[in-house]
This record gives structure tokens, C-alpha cells and sequence, in this order.
């Protein structure tokens, strides 16, 4: 077996590993929806009980804790303090303090067993994943970022570290759903359409700048994956905090009762702000792109800036996500609002790796399909 | 205008930072209106607008937040067009299909400008009313800012409690004690930078034994943002200098020969308005041998260079090397190489015997195997018509079936001219320039063999043929190749380059950089806590600051912890830091 054989083996493994990591995370999230779920339905045929005007299942008391578990609500608890001689108390409303009960608190109902799973099928993926792309390098001699089957193994490789360091310290089994899901889907898409032997690259290609370019390029992508998981279930948070809905599907509304798991995930300003600091490193790390990529562009065709299709999505996505950042600090257009503009910065850095390789053809047509 | 007492916000930028933190506000609010009559005062408080008022709505609507964003979306999607439709700037061969397949909607997107999209109306709209809008909201914040970077920490507000992180502990030390630790606690430089304090900070006496401290810092987090729209500002500028001074020449050079850099020598040349061609460095290039190499797998390309002669006015030749990625400098421009092939040494003889052409010709590679396809032109015969050659070159021939070859190699192991002969007229002398590799086939016939078939010359170097019908022989010579050089000259780069690392600094700063305020009172207490000491502290932060409860609790906490006063051991739990307070539920895998 050759060492790019080899690779391709090793990165079946970590398709393998974190597609029981999805399910560990799938199951894990099926368990907290049901908790909450049935506390939701309790707690409505209780009001019924007491005699309370029958209450719509959608006014359930939304974004609330559905049992047990603390405050809730925007501000946070405060220390204890009664018999504390110093009486030190700290309050904090952003950032690090708590927003609600499920900031910091694992989610009700949760199965830590699957959680178990979860994590460490997930690192053992990206173990798996990490070495597969290492011997994809040695097998071709050069720095893994030069084909669309590599991009998709780096990316993922970012993608599924950012969720694991994200995931350390308060589980989120959607935020592991969506990510995972991506990731997965994004791995199989490699090893069975995009998939080329491991080989040495076009004397265009033949640079320092393949590395750094490409590399961050990749990173970027990962890093807004993990950034519009979290703007995802923000957007559903908030829309159940306000008690909005859009859909008229009773089944689907994000208030109704199959919805209850969401009073169990961070609050939506917690949300917004673990998506802002990850779409911000990665807005970084895309500045980083378009500048190295004009660079590499100017040293190779000899301009740095020509309307090439990749570099129109890239700069689309880069203008998207710098009004996502104005978004968040204009009255009016941030919250919720602002969490759209990640999604469609999101989908233009997909559609850019996707549609613009494969439809398109450009001076950016080296991957090699 | 922005008197500098207020800070300067765009309209509609929401901005708890500077909208919520001052408590003692009045001294900083307008003037009470004066007495009717004040001169100056009254026609600005008229309610009609005017032309004047008019204007200074309009551009306190352009430079507003909201139009900076919905300018921000327009240009995203402005820019969309431009890789669903072929553009003139990139591929107008592809243009010129598109219109002959649409005729009723290619006409009307070519007159939207569907088709030279980066350089149309609209386009242009929205990324110049994007920066007006950018100077005039960047201009004013940066006077502000340059204001406020002299400024002190806002007062001590009064009340602690609505500010997201605030705090209250007791203790037994004097209020001025405490808060002379706070403030050296505050002013503590950066462990790597010995001169460079944390933050800036005031003490106050507020009289009653109540001291208070008030610090802030991160001036870095704005002055990162205003560094970073400011380098966008220059980026354009430089972008658009370089695009008036700039020039760009494409020539073909061919093994053993050279070019002189005059607008005369390059095949295509394109200049900025502003370029003089006079300013051309007359410097001479020579191509001495290029080297190409090939995967023999995949047979594609894995290493291409030029070595080249450049002499520079005034100064010996010297020899450099051209690779892909790696262009060579010379006479203020930098010369790529953007393609190579191979140019068939070729020698046509009339009728008469007579040299009618000689030299070589570039074919042109039209895919992985340098299949290569040009024309030989001959417009100088002696007697009969002009002659036109057109075929295709096969570097490394192989006869697949029986008068089907191709070449299965890019490299010349075996090269092969498969040519067809034309002759009549050229059409040079029409007026209309033409296309060197093509054969303009209107006023002239191909020689066809007896049985009315077309003749296919196959030739190998150093064989000579006779062109049928008595035209005369060809000789295939030899086989240099040829490198196709782009030059561009551009004086704005280093420019560019400059802003755009600039604009990539100031957002790293603007984005990850705190800009904090925190307070710290001491205050004496009364009812359960009198004798005591009430320590309250209070943190506001712009934007996005998760470490700032941390902050608060780690500065309360230095002032409590008074080395005259071992903390018992039941403490060391107690002051836990708060932002560990929270369970690890990842790491109890219960
Ligand atoms: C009229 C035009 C503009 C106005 C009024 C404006 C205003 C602002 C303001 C006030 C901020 C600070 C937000 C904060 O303090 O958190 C900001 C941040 C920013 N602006 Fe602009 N800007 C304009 C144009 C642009 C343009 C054209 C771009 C780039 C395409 C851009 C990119 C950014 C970025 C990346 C940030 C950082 C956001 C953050 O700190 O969270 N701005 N802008």
C-alpha cells in the first residue's frame, strides 16, 4: 500500500469516527428535545388544571427554563453571598457572566453518554483526519492544500478542531449536529466526487504562497463553519426568546413545543457572541486571504486584482461579512438581523469553493476535476 | 459638527460604549437655548430646510451606518453579475459567443454593461458613493479620536449596578487605601512592554471618605478600526494611480532572439491615460533557452524557465532565469512568463527557387500535448500567388490510424508539421489587421492532389517537400520554442501592498483589542456594614468583551487581598475567580 493509499484509508477512518460522533450528537440532542418537550406539555396541562385560560402551546412560557435550573431571564444570577464575609458578589450581563440557566448548566435531559461519545469519537476523528492529511502531503511531496479533495480534508480538519475547543467547556449537541453534519457530508463529497491520487502541482501552483494562501483560505472556511452553526441556532434562540415564528406550521414553529430544547442552549447573546468572535477570526484570517491571494496573483499572472470569478467570491464573501460587522453595530440591524448576513457570508464561501470551481471557469481552475 | 466634548457617532451606530457610560452628563450637554434674538443662533433653529439643510440631510444620510450597510450589501451583490456573465476585460472571445447565441437579451445586457461589469455605471455608483460615505464618517471620528486620545478616564459614575459587570465586596482597610491599590493595581504596564501602562487612571476624592478610581483603556481598539477604513481609503487611491500610470505589453519571444522595450516591439500593448511612452526604460531582452518539464505520467507541466539576457541601458548584459512565480525585474517593470511553445524554423522557396520566407513561427499549444497549430504566411513570391501554410506541429507524433496523427508527448521527441497549402490571395493588404495564426481563407484555394482531394504535407526537420501544384519546397529547419513574457508596470504597487497590510493591522487591532473602563469605590459603609469598608467596582466594554466580568472580579479581588491579612483557608474557595465558578460539564463525564 503506497502512503497516499494509505491516506485515503486513514481519512475513511475519520469520515467513519465522526459520522458516530453525528449520530452521539444527533441522539444526545433527540434526548434533550424530549425532555423539554414533555416538561413543555406538563407544564401546559398543568395551567389547564388550575384552570388558567387555555394557553396556546406557542405562548409556553418561551425562552424560560423549562424546569428547574435557575433564574433564567436576561440578567444573571448573582453569587451567593449571604455568609461570605467579604460579601464579594459579581454581576455580569455580557461576556463571561451568565445569561440564563442554560448558559453555563448542562442541558436538561441530556444523555451524558452520548455526549461521551460524541467527544471522543470526535477527537479521534480529528486525530485520524490530521494524520491522513499529513501523509497526503508526503505522498505528493508538497504542502496538502492544492486540489478540491485536499481543501475539503483541511477544511474539515478546521472545521471539526474549532468545534471540539468550542464544545470543551459547554456542550452544545446541535452546534455538534450542524458542524459535524457539514463536516461529514463535506468528507464524503471528497472521497467519492472529488477525490484525485496524490501528486505534484503545476509550476503555477509551485509556491510558498500555496501554503499560506490556500492554507488560511481553508482555515477561514473552517473557522465560518463553526461561526454559522452557532448564528444558526442564535437566530432560532432569539426567534424563541421574542416568540416569533415565521412558519404556519404548527409542527415547525420555532415556539411550539417541539422547539423546547432551545430554553436548554445558551441564550441568544451568548450565541451572538461566541458567533461574532468566531466569524471575526475568521473575517481576519479572510482579509488575510484576499491579501495574500492578490500577492500570489501579482507574482504569478502578473496582476493582483483581474475580476477573476474566485476572486469576485471573495471577495462577495468579504464584503458580506464586513456588513455582517456593521450589522451588529447598527441600530436596528443587529441581533438576529446581523446572524443573517453570516448566513449568506456563509453560503457565498460555499458557493465560491463549490460553484465557482466546478461551473465557472476561470484563471482558478486548478483543482483538478 | 461634532463639538469634542460629545463623541462623534455616525447616524444610527449603536454604541452602548459611548451612549451609556457617563453619569454626570450635564456639564457635557448643550448650551440653554439664550435669549430670543442671539445673533447666530435663531436661523439655525428655524425649522425649514433649505438647500443648505437639505444637503446636510443628504449627507448625514450618506454617511450614516444604515447606507454605509445597505451600500456594503449593494456592492456584494453588484459584484455578482460579473461571474455569471463572460466579461469583456477577462474573455471577450466568450463575449462574442454569448451575443451570437442570445441575439434579443445579449444586446440588451451589453448595453447595461452585463459584460464589463467592474467597469460600468453602476458599479462605479456604488463603490464611489461607498467611499464618500466611508470619508465622511472616517474623517470626523478620526478628529474625535485624536481628541480623545488626550482625554481622561470618564468621572466615577454615581451607580454601579446597570453597567454589565459590576461588583461589591467588603473590607476592613480605609477607602483611599484600597483605591491607591486599585489604581496601581490599574496602572501595571504590560509584562512585555515595561513602559506601556494598561490603563489610563484617575483617582478621585468624592469626599465623605469616599475615593473612587476610574481607568480605561484600548484607545489601540478605535484607532485600529479608523487605521484600518483609513488604509481603505488609500488602498483605492493607490489602486486608481496605478491604473492611470501603469502599462502593459505582451510579446512573444522565440529561442536565440530578443525584444527591445518600445511600444513597437510588444504584440499587444495597453497603457494607463496617464502613461508616457517616452518614460519606457529602452532596456533589450534576449531569450537564451527555455527549459520545460513534464510529469511522464500525467504528462502535465511541472517546471518552466527562461533563461534570458537583459541588457539595461548603461550598464552589461546580464543573464537571469524567468520561472512561473518568479518574475524578473527590469527597467521598472516586472516581466512574467506567461507561456511558451514551440516556433518551426521554416524556410519556403518559390517557384524560382528563390528564398520567399524564412524563420521561425510560433504555433500556438492547444492542449496538454503542445498539439500546436499555426500559419505560415507567404506574401513575398517572386511569381504566382502568395502562399499561405497552415497546420498543426506534433512534438512527439504517432500515427493512431491510418492519416490520424497526433502527438502524444509534449516534449520534441519526434515532431511532425501536418500542413495543408493554400494559395491566392492573403488579404494583407485590406486594410484590416489580422490575425497572425490564422489563415484568412476568403480569396484563396487549396491545392488538392489529382484526385480533387486535399494534400496534407507531413514533415520532419531537415526534410525538404515540394509544395503541390509548383509552388515551390518548404524546409522544416529546426525547432526552436518560444516564451511569451508579460510586462507590467505598475508604480502604485509598493503602495497598495503598504495599505493593504495597513487595513489587515488596523482590523487584527480593532477586532481582538479591548477597549474597557473600569471603577473601583470605596465607600464608607453604613447599616450591616458600618465600620466597614463597601468596595463596589463596575466594567463597561465596547463591543463584545467576554473577559470583562473576569476583569471586574480580578480587580476587586487585588484589593482585597491585603498581604497583611493571610486569607484563612476557607478563603482561597471563596474568592474562586468568577469565571471559573462555572461547571465543566465537559469534563465531568458523569
Ligand atoms: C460610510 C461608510 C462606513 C461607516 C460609517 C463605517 C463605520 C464603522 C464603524 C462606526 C465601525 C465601528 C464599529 C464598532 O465600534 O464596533 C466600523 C467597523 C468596521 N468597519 Fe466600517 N464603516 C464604513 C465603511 C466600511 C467599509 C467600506 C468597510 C469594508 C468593506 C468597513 C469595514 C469595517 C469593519 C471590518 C469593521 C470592524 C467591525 C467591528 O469592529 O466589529 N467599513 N465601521
Amino acid at each position: 500500500m503506497t502512503t497516499g493509499d494509505l491516506s485515503t484509508l486513514l481519512v475513511w477512518a475519520a469520515m467513519t469516527a465522526l459520522t458516530i460522533a453525528l449520530v452521539a450528537w444527533t441522539v444526545d440532542l433527540a434526548r434533550i428535545a424530549d425532555a423539554a418537550t414533555q416538561a413543555s406539555r406538563r407544564a401546559v396541562a398543568a395551567r389547564g388544571r388550575v384552570g388558567a385560560p387555555a394557553v396556546a402551546v406557542a405562548a409556553v412560557p418561551v425562552g424560560a427554563p423549562v424546569t428547574g435550573g435557575g433564574s433564567g431571564g436576561g440578567s444573571g444570577g448573582a453569587d451567593a453571598a449571604g455568609d461570605d464575609p467579604d460579601g464579594f458578589s459579581l454581576t455580569t450581563t455580557t461576556g463571561s457572566g451568565l445569561g440564563r440557566a442554560g448558559d453555563d448548566a448542562p442541558a436538561l435531559g441530556r444523555s451524558a453518554r452520548a455526549e461521551g461519545i460524541a467527544r471522543s469519537t470526535t477527537w479521534l476523528g480529528l486525530v485520524l483526519l490530521a494524520l491522513g492529511v499529513v501523509l497526503r502531503g508526503v505522498a505528493s511531496g508538497r504542502w496538502p492544500t492544492a486540489n478540491m479533495y485536499e481543501f475539503t480534508l483541511v477544511g474539515s480538519l478546521v472545521a471539526v478542531a474549532v468545534l471540539a475547543v468550542v464544545q470543551r467547556r459547554r456542550a452544545v449537541a446541535f452546534l455538534g449536529v450542524l458542524v459535524l453534519g457539514i463536516v461529514v457530508l463535506a468528507l464524503a463529497l471528497g472521497l467519492l466526487v472529488f477525490f484525485v491520487q496524490a501528486d505534484a502541482v503545476q509550476p503555477a501552483l509551485d509556491s510558498y504562497w500555496l501554503i499560506i494562501h490556500v492554507g488560511v483560505a481553508i482555515s477561514a472556511t473552517g473557522v465560518f463553519t463553526v461561526g454559522f452553526g452557532a448564528a444558526v441556532l442564535q437566530m432560532l434562540v432569539d426567534a424563541r426568546e421574542e416568540g416569533r415564528s415565521r412558519t404556519r406550521l404548527a409542527a415547525w414553529r420555532v415556539t411550539g413545543p417541539r422547539f423546547a430544547w432551545l430554553a436548554q442552549v445558551p441564550s441568544a447573546q451568548r450565541l451572538e457572541a461566541l458567533s461574532f468572535r468566531l466569524n471575526a477570526v475568521g473575517f481576519v484570517l479572510w482579509t488575510f486571504t484576499l491579501i495574500g491571494g492578490a500577492i500570489w496573483a501579482e507574482h504569478a499572472w502578473g496582476r493582483y486584482w483581474g475580476w477573476d470569478p474566485k476572486e469576485v467570491g471573495t471577495f462577495v464573501a468579504w464584503v458580506v461579512y464586513a456588513a455582517y460587522l456593521h450589522a451588529r453595530t447598527t441600530r436596528g440591524w443587529n441581533g438576529r438581523r446581523a446572524a443573517w448576513f453570516v448566513v449568506a457570508g456563509y453560503a457565498v464561501v460555499l458557493a465560491n469553493f463549490t460553484l465557482v470551481n466546478l461551473v465557472v471557469d476561470g484563471k482558478h481552475s486548478y483543482s483538478g476535476l | 459638527m461634532a463639538s469634542p466634548t460629545r463623541p462623534y457617532r455616525p447616524e444610527g451606530l449603536d454604541d452602548a460604549f459611548t451612549t451609556g457610560s457617563d453619569a454626570p452628563a450635564p456639564a457635557a450637554s448643550p448650551p440653554a437655548p439664550g435669549p430670543a434674538g442671539t445673533p447666530g443662533e435663531a436661523p439655525v433653529a428655524l425649522p425649514q430646510l433649505g438647500v443648505a439643510g437639505w444637503l446636510r440631510w443628504g449627507w448625514r444620510q450618506l454617511t450614516s451606518m444604515r447606507v454605509a450597510l445597505l451600500l456594503l450589501m449593494l456592492l456584494a451583490v453588484a459584484a455578482v453579475p460579473g461571474t455569471v456573465w463572460p466579461q469583456n476585460a477577462q474573455d471577450p472571445a466568450r463575449v462574442q459567443d454569448y451575443l451570437a447565441d442570445h441575439p434579443t437579451a445579449g444586446p440588451w445586457l451589453d448595453r447595461l454593461g452585463f459584460f464589463d461589469v467592474y467597469s460600468s455605471v453602476w458599479f462605479s455608483a456604488v463603490y464611489l458613493l461607498l467611499t464618500v460615505s466611508l470619508v465622511g464618517c472616517i474623517l470626523p471620528r478620526s478628529r474625535v479620536h485624536l481628541a480623545a486620545l488626550r482625554g481622561r478616564p470618564p468621572r466615577t459614575p454615581r451607580r454601579f449596578d446597570r453597567f454589565p459587570a459590576h461588583g461589591r465586596a467588603l473590607s476592613d482597610e480605609a477607602p483611599r487605601a484600597l483605591v491607591e491599590r486599585a489604581a496601581a493595581e490599574l496602572r501595571r504596564p504590560w509584562p512585555l512592554l515595561p513602559l506601556v501602562r494598561r490603563h489610563r487612571v484617575d483617582v478621585h476624592d468624592e469626599g465623605g471618605g469616599t475615593w473612587s478610581v476610574a481607568a480605561e483603556r484600548g484607545y489601540l481598539r478605535e484607532t485600529g478600526n479608523l487605521v484600518f477604513h483609513l488604509a481603505l481609503v488609500g488602498l483605492l487611491v493607490c489602486v486608481a494611480t496605478g491604473q492611470l500610470l501603469h502599462y502593459r505589453g505582451q510579446v512573444l519571444v522565440v529561442e536565440g532572439r530578443g525584444f527591445a522595450n518600445a511600444v513597437v516591439s510588444y504584440d499587444s500593448f495597453e497603457q494607463g491615460t496617464a502613461f508616457r511612452p517616452e518614460s519606457l526604460v529602452p532596456f533589450t531582452l534576449r531569450l537564451d533557452e527555455f527549459t520545460s518539464r513534464f510529469d511522464p505520467d500525467t504528462l502535465q507541466s511541472r517546471y518552466f524557465r527562461a533563461d534570458v539576457t537583459l541588457t539595461e541601458p548603461g550598464d552589461e548584459p546580464r543573464t537571469h532565469a524567468i520561472e512561473v512565480n518568479r518574475p524578473l525585474q527590469a527597467g521598472g517593470a516586472n516581466v512574467y512568463l506567461q507561456g511558451n511553445g514551440y516556433a518551426p524554423d521554416v524556410t519556403v522557396r518559390d517557384a524560382t527557387g528563390a528564398v520567399a520566407f524564412a524563420g521561425p513561427v510560433p504555433f500556438l499549444p492547444q492542449d496538454e500535448v503542445y498539439t500546436s497549430r499555426g500559419v505560415v504566411k507567404v506574401p513575398e513570391v517572386a511569381t504566382g500567388e502568395q502562399i499561405g501554410i497552415v497546420g498543426f506541429l506534433l512534438p512527439t507524433a504517432e500515427e493512431a490510424a491510418p492519416d490520424l496523427w497526433r502527438s502524444t508527448d509534449p516534449q520534441p521527441e519526434d515532431p511532425v508539421l501536418v500542413l495543408s497549402v493554400w494559395s491566392g490571395n492573403l488579404g494583407l493588404d485590406t486594410g484590416v489587421p489580422q490575425n497572425v495564426y490564422r489563415l484568412d481563407t476568403a480569396r484563396m484555394t487549396q491545392a488538392v492532389d489529382a484526385d480533387g482531394r486535399p494534400v496534407t504535407l507531413y514533415v520532419r526537420p531537415g526534410e525538404t517537400v515540394e509544395l503541390p501544384g509548383g509552388l515551390g519546397t518548404f524546409t522544416f529547419e529546426g525547432l526552436p520554442r518560444f516564451a511569451a513574457f508579460d510586462l507590467r508596470h505598475d508604480p502604485a504597487l509598493a503602495g497598495v501592498l503598504a495599505f493593504a497590510l495597513l487595513a489587515f493591522g488596523g482590523l487584527a487591532v480593532s477586532l481582538f483589542a479591548p477597549r474597557r473602563r473600569l471603577w473601583l469605590r470605596g465607600a464608607p459603609g453604613t447599616g450591616d456594614a458600618a465600620g466597614r469598608t463597601v468596595v463596589t467596582a463596575a466594567g463597561l466594554a465596547r463591543g463584545d468583551d467576554l473577559a470583562l466580568g473576569g476583569e471586574v472580579g480580578r480587580l476587586l479581588r487585588s484589593v482585597l487581598a491585603d498581604p497583611a491579612r493571610t486569607p484563612p483557608a476557607g478563603t482561597a474557595a471563596r474568592s474562586t475567580p468568577p469565571t471559573d465558578r462555572a461547571p465543566r460539564p465537559g469534563r465531568a463525564r458523569s
